[in-house]
């Protein structure tokens, strides 16, 4: 099978192996080897935690270039709602959505606007009742990979629907060739987007085969660009099309109150996400309907691609929704239905030992042996996030027991005893023995 | 027949700690590749278990034998002891004390609750000398 595709990565020439990363790996998918960082493909959900945290800027998101835009004849721009809270002074979207038409794009498609949809579709479907609860949002897809990874037997709980972009991609390709007649491979849709995650999701997505988005932008890429072209405009063209609930989506809480239903939470960061999961676990949180989980802190609008505080996003985001209507899109009752996916969410099983419960326990036990051994400081020196996932590491195979620098100390005193005490020692031939005859 | 085996300490001083022995196996047990099913029961069963130990006798020691089969679980600890059991076993019976009850604890579900989560329970109590409480899930 080839690599899956992943836009969190390394830039090799920057990284000191200095091992900041590792500990705070949500999926612990991190190792220093070779003085480098190693990003373990199965293990990693693009969350960009790591690109938060490295201090040598060695990690980054791979997105697409704006010149991507040019191997298509008609350009559509599908920008997120957190790129409005990414402006100073924006009382207007049209101003944002006006700019990108000067960057090039022929037309605009709100990603907001499929979020009204996803939010009405989410509604019905919570009102027939035949989803396990609670359920959990899929529209973060840090999160949805988190739960194939960690909570594989969450899967079932999680929101079998497209997410707001994927919908916009093909609603806004569905208008662009009635309108121009054109062939819908010539039509090109670019996500303008606050995080790595999304870019993973376009090229592996989840739910379903193929993305119909064309590229993916990096908001605090196109950012120069757009505030230079705002600040030309006289006056902006009409063409922002959504409502709060849509808006909302770009801070955390968002999705959940277009629910209607007080009987939900909403958590963001993904330390408080990997909290919440574990009681949804446990049968804690039984009594809800909807968890929204976004792994960034505040929300979308605290990716690692945006440009702004995630709180003071939020804040501009309030008083741009001031004045909006509730909700400006409405499903036909007939289409609710047409934004589900066609793929079941299929646990991926990384966490285990060993598909056999006896050869698990076998290692598990041996794990345990050497754990109890380690020093459990969990000091990341041997190039694994903690003591635990050395042992595990040990009895997969991939590390030894003198990767830990305290076992490896121990070793080279005990040696260093042993020699001593040969130093003293004469062989038999030159020292004086006791008679062996009888 | 392998077997892996824990040992856990539970502090009876500090209430924020609660959970943790129990959460601590969760991870072993979803290593190991059990039934999702049965780790939820495993961790429900023994998290109520652990908070009691908390609520009612100060801490104690939790012991746990992993085996392909079955998981087993003792809790022990040097309490007051369960003067009735039937009556602890009913559910809404509680007596844990208020400063508990307003973090949501003590509504009277843990027996019962252990109970339905496990394939076999059993409570050996003394009064003025302490409880042990053996659980069971069956993995098979």
């Amino acid at each position: 099978m080839a690599k899956p595709f992943h836009s969190v990565t390394l830039d090799e020439s920057k990284c000191k192996g200095c091992i900041t990363c590792i500990s705070r790996c949500p999926t612990g998918a991190i190792r220093v080897r070779n003085g480098k960082a190693k990003i373990l493909s199965e293990l990693c959900i693009d969350c960009g935690q790591c690109i938060r945290l490295c201090p040598h800027r060695a990690k980054k998101a791979v997105f697409d270039p704006f010149e991507v835009t040019n191997n298509f004849k008609y350009k559509i721009a599908l920008p997120a709602p957190s790129l409005y809270g990414q402006i100073n002074n924006l009382n207007d979207i049209d101003y944002v959505l006006t700019a990108l038409k000067m960057m090039g794009f022929d037309d605009i498609f709100e990603v907001s606007k499929a979020a009204e949809l996803i939010s009405q579709a989410t509604r019905k479907l919570m009102s027939e009742n035949k989803l396990k609860k609670p359920i959990i949002s899929s529209a973060c897809p840090a999160v949805v990979r988190l739960i194939r990874v960690r909570f594989p037997e969450l899967c079932d709980n999680v929101l079998p629907l497209l997410s707001p972009m994927e919908t916009a991609a093909r609603m806004a390709k569905d208008e662009a060739e009635k309108s121009t007649g054109l062939d819908r491979s010539d039509i090109g849709v670019f996500f303008i987007s606050p995080c790595p995650a999304k870019v993973t999701d376009t090229k592996n997505p989840i739910g379903f085969d193929k993305s119909e988005v064309d590229g993916v932008l990096a908001i605090s890429d196109i950012y120069p660009k757009l505030i230079g072209y705002m600040n030309k405009i006289d006056e902006p063209e009409q063409l922002a099309s959504s409502g709060i609930i849509g808006v909302s989506w770009a801070g955390s809480g968002g999705e959940a109150s277009a629910l209607l239903n007080e009987k939900y939470l909403a958590a963001d960061g993904i330390d408080e996400v990997i909290k919440v999961l574990e009681e949804i676990e446990d049968d804690k949180l039984s009594d809800l309907d909807f968890i929204e989980l976004n792994a960034c802190n505040g929300g979308c609008v605290g990716g690692v691609l945006t440009v702004e505080n995630p709180y003071v996003a939020r804040t501009r985001l309030q008083r741009l929704r001031k004045y909006l209507p509730v909700s400006k899109n409405h499903l036909q009752t007939d289409d609710i239905h047409s934004l589900d996916w066609s793929d079941d969410l299929e646990p991926a099983q990384v966490m285990k030992l060993s598909d056999d419960l006896e050869t698990a326990l076998q290692m598990m036990n041996e794990i345990d042996k050497i754990y109890n051994r380690l020093p459990m400081l969990d000091c990341g020196s041997c190039g694994a996030p903690s003591c635990r996932a050395l042992a595990e590491d040990i009895v997969l195979g991939y590390a030894n027991e003198n990767d830990c620098v305290f076992q490896l100390r121990e070793h080279i005193q005990s040696l260093a005893r042993s020699i001593s005490n040969l130093e003293g020692f004469i062989p038999a031939p030159f020292r004086e023995t006791k008679n062996q005859e009888k | 027949m392998s077997l892996a085996t824990y040992r856990f300490e539970v502090p009876g001083d500090d209430f924020t700690r609660a959970g943790e022995a129990s959460g601590s196996l969760k991870r072993s047990l979803k290593k190991i590749g059990f039934d999702p099913d049965i780790i939820r029961r495993v961790s429900i069963a023994m998290y109520e278990a652990e908070i009691n130990m908390v609520i009612h006798a100060n801490g104690g020691v939790i012991d746990v034998e992993v085996s392909p089969q079955k998981i087993d679980i003792w809790f022990r600890d040097k309490g007051p002891g369960i003067p009735d059991i039937d009556l602890a076993m009913q559910e809404g019976y509680s007596t844990a004390p208020d400063n508990v009850r307003s973090l949501g604890f003590g509504a009277g579900m843990g027996l019962p609750n252990i109970k339905k989560y496990t394939d076999e329970m059993k409570i050996d109590t003394e009064i003025g000398v302490g409880t042990t409480v053996y659980i069971s899930v069956y993995a098979k």
